[in-house]
């Protein structure tokens, strides 16, 4: 059975002067209908990028330098860009980071709405407005008719929010890419909005990538996970699976550095050593060895394959597989 | 919005007290009324009651009153040159120089928000450099050159365009006041030469403004969103972000059409365009102490108004002026 989407061996590089960095390599992952799906790493792992590379809207100078991306059994990652656009904000909504950049500053919320729809149907000012209303009202924001005629800057964060969801809304899209949805939004609002975002996967069968570098968000809103490191998926499986039993030393470092659970107040949270490395000094063998705390000699010389342990399980990591 | 208006207009009567208290100042300490009525055959006595009845011995402050008051009532002193009322004088020079103004202001509008896009949207193309480095080369060149080197292509060399003077004109509302070359042919042909020449500083620069505010509003996070949703270039690039890179040139514009005006006294003298800027340069000659007040007061009060109805504009345009007005 084909997949909603399939990510197969995602290569993304930038073209500097001094010669084509590689910044996702090798990525492959899969998304049903309905599907939920993290993306997790720390900054810089590649997940962002991961993003913009299937809807093909990777800043310059990047560029999908291998692999493909099939949305319903078409590859899109070579479309051209007019194409490209009937599927970009129709079937694949984004939304992004910070909601307070997102939307702009000079047109009403109802011009940003009723242009979505008009850009990707034949449809009458009357009627878009009429959809806009009902997506508000899905994502409970209070008098929406009001709510239209009203510019970003009068509403708060959290509701800026929303209305990024409403609009990703509008067009009934197969999947919803989230690109660190609530990272710039406070902490109560952050489960509201990712309440918001459950309940409409659910009842709208959409497909959603979620990235985040937040595990916490991740475990409570997917179904799997995809654990990046320096531009690689180093593991990935059911997210109960992982959660509870992480195989990879990263991905088991990440959530020993999550707050609660064993820890007891006034002591010290764990972390990582060290940094995740920069695109142009990628330690050799596996990326992770320098801040690994179990590597062996062959980690620091081959780069360990991304093997299935046989429990639905991808782990890349010499000592564990 | 309403508050905002009336403030913004407060705000500019403000600065017009300003203006004419330094115009006022000038007058005082510059040159003698009584001179300059009278003549050298009066004695000192006469010039003495002369100088009490015309007020001229009365505090500054007094004075300075006296003068706001008839500046009110549109009078701003006589011009001993034309033996007139100053402002009579320069409200017959004003629509030459308007005429040009607002022709180098089009020009510059409609030369520099195609190049400006265009330069922002592909500034690697062959054509881009070209037109930035040709606008360096524009802001550089003082515009007496610009002008004498017009003069010389397409008046002297090609005999394409008239050099001198503002052609045939029509009187527009039958008065005598507004003589104009907008409607006839010749009118339109004596204009271009100037226009471009008063366009030429300004349009360099606005050039650079508009390129430098697109390509920074085309790397926000709101660009790259209408992008995600799916919009088409040309919705992107003229109306998300044209729009907001026209909040700041709209209001560089408003000072710089002040600025123009002052500069319009270099580009009459070359073109021998009887405006108010070759009218300036005239009075100074003869000291024609009150013209050159009424004329200070005069453009200061356009500088002023300009940018006040600029300001009024911008409020319109931007949504987030309007919520601080109220």
């Amino acid at each position: 059975m084909s997949h909603l989407l399939e990510v197969k061996d995602l290569e993304v590089k930038f073209a500097l002067r001094s010669g084509d960095l590689t910044a996702i390599n090798g990525v492959s992952f899969t998304l049903d209908k309905g599907e939920k799906l993290g993306l997790v790493g720390e900054s810089g792992a590649g997940k962002s990028v991961t993003g913009f590379a299937i809807i093909n809207l990777l800043s310059k100078p990047g560029f999908i330098s291998g692999g493909k991306i099939l949305f319903n059994g078409e590859d899109i990652s070579s479309m051209n860009d007019s194409k490209m656009r009937n599927i970009r904000g129709d079937r694949i909504s984004m939304i992004f980071q910070d909601p307070m950049m997102t939307l702009n500053p000079v047109f009403t919320i109802g011009t940003q709405m009723i242009e979505t729809l008009k850009a990707h149907r034949q449809i009458s000012k009357a009627h878009a407005k009429e959809i806009a209303l009902e997506k508000l009202k899905k994502v409970y924001i209070p008098s929406p008719e009001k709510r239209l005629s009203q510019y970003s800057h009068e509403f708060s964060g959290g509701m800026r929010q929303r209305i990024i969801i409403a609009i990703s809304l509008l067009t009934d899209p197969a999947i919803i890419i989230a690109d660190e949805p609530t990272t710039a939004l406070d902490v109560t609002i952050q489960a509201e909005i990712m309440d918001l975002l459950r309940e409409l996967c659910d009842s709208e069968q959409m497909g959603l990538i979620l990235i985040t570098h937040d595990l916490a968000v991740v475990s409570e809103v997917t179904e799997k996970i995809a654990v990046m490191y320096a531009g690689r998926i180093i593991e990935s499986g059911a997210t109960n699976d992982i959660v509870n039993d992480p195989r990879h030393p990263y991905t088991a470092g990440l959530i020993r550095a999550l707050p609660g659970g064993v820890l007891k107040p006034g002591e010290k949270l764990h972390q990582i050593p060290g940094m995740m490395p920069t695109l142009t000094d990628i330690p050799l063998g596996c990326a992770f060895n320098p801040r690994c705390l179990i590597k062996n000699g062959i980690c620091e010389s081959e780069l360990p394959e991304l093997l299935d342990n046989g429990h639905k399980r991808m782990i890349a990591c010499h000592m564990r597989n | 919005m309403f508050a905002f208006i009336i403030r913004r207009i407060a705000q500019a009567i403000f600065v017009m007290l300003v203006i004419s208290l330094i115009g006022f100042a000038i007058k005082n300490k510059i040159g003698d009324p009584v001179r300059d009525m009278v003549g050298e055959r009066v004695t000192p006595q006469e010039r003495a009651k002369i100088r009490q009845k015309l007020g001229l011995n009365d505090p500054f402050i007094t004075q300075y009153i006296r003068f706001v008051d008839h500046a009110v009532h549109g009078d701003l002193g006589l011009s001993f040159f034309y033996k007139k009322p100053a402002l009579d004088v320069i409200v017959e020079k004003a629509p030459a120089t308007m005429e040009m103004v607002i022709g180098a202001g089009l020009l510059i509008i409609l030369i520099s928000l195609p190049l400006g896009i265009y330069t922002s949207l592909k500034p690697r193309t062959f054509f881009s450099r070209f037109v930035m480095g040709f606008s360096t080369l524009g802001v550089s060149v003082p515009v007496f050159l610009t002008a004498i080197m017009l003069i010389y292509i397409f008046g002297v060399q090609l005999h394409w365009l008239p050099s001198y003077g503002r052609g045939k004109t029509v009187d527009v509302f039958g008065n005598g006041w507004w003589m104009s070359g907008f409607f006839t042919a010749d009118g339109l042909k004596h204009l271009i030469l100037p226009c471009i020449s008063l366009a030429s500083i300004e349009l360099p620069l606005f050039i650079r403004l508009i390129r430098s505010e697109m390509m920074e509003v085309l790397e926000t996070d709101y660009i790259k969103y209408a992008w995600a949703k799916g919009l088409s270039p040309m919705r992107i690039w003229l109306v998300h972000a044209f729009k907001n890179t026209l909040l700041p040139v709209i209001t560089v514009f408003g000072v710089q059409i002040g600025i123009m005006f002052a500069f319009t006294i270099l580009t009459e003298t070359v073109f021998q365009w009887q405006g108010m800027g070759y009218m300036f340069l005239e009075a100074v000659e003869r000291s024609d102490t009150s013209l050159l007040i009424a004329y200070l007061v005069v453009v200061g009060s356009v500088f002023v108004i300009v940018n006040t109805v600029v300001d009024i504009i911008y409020g319109f345009i931007n949504p987030t002026i309007r919520i601080a007005g109220r």
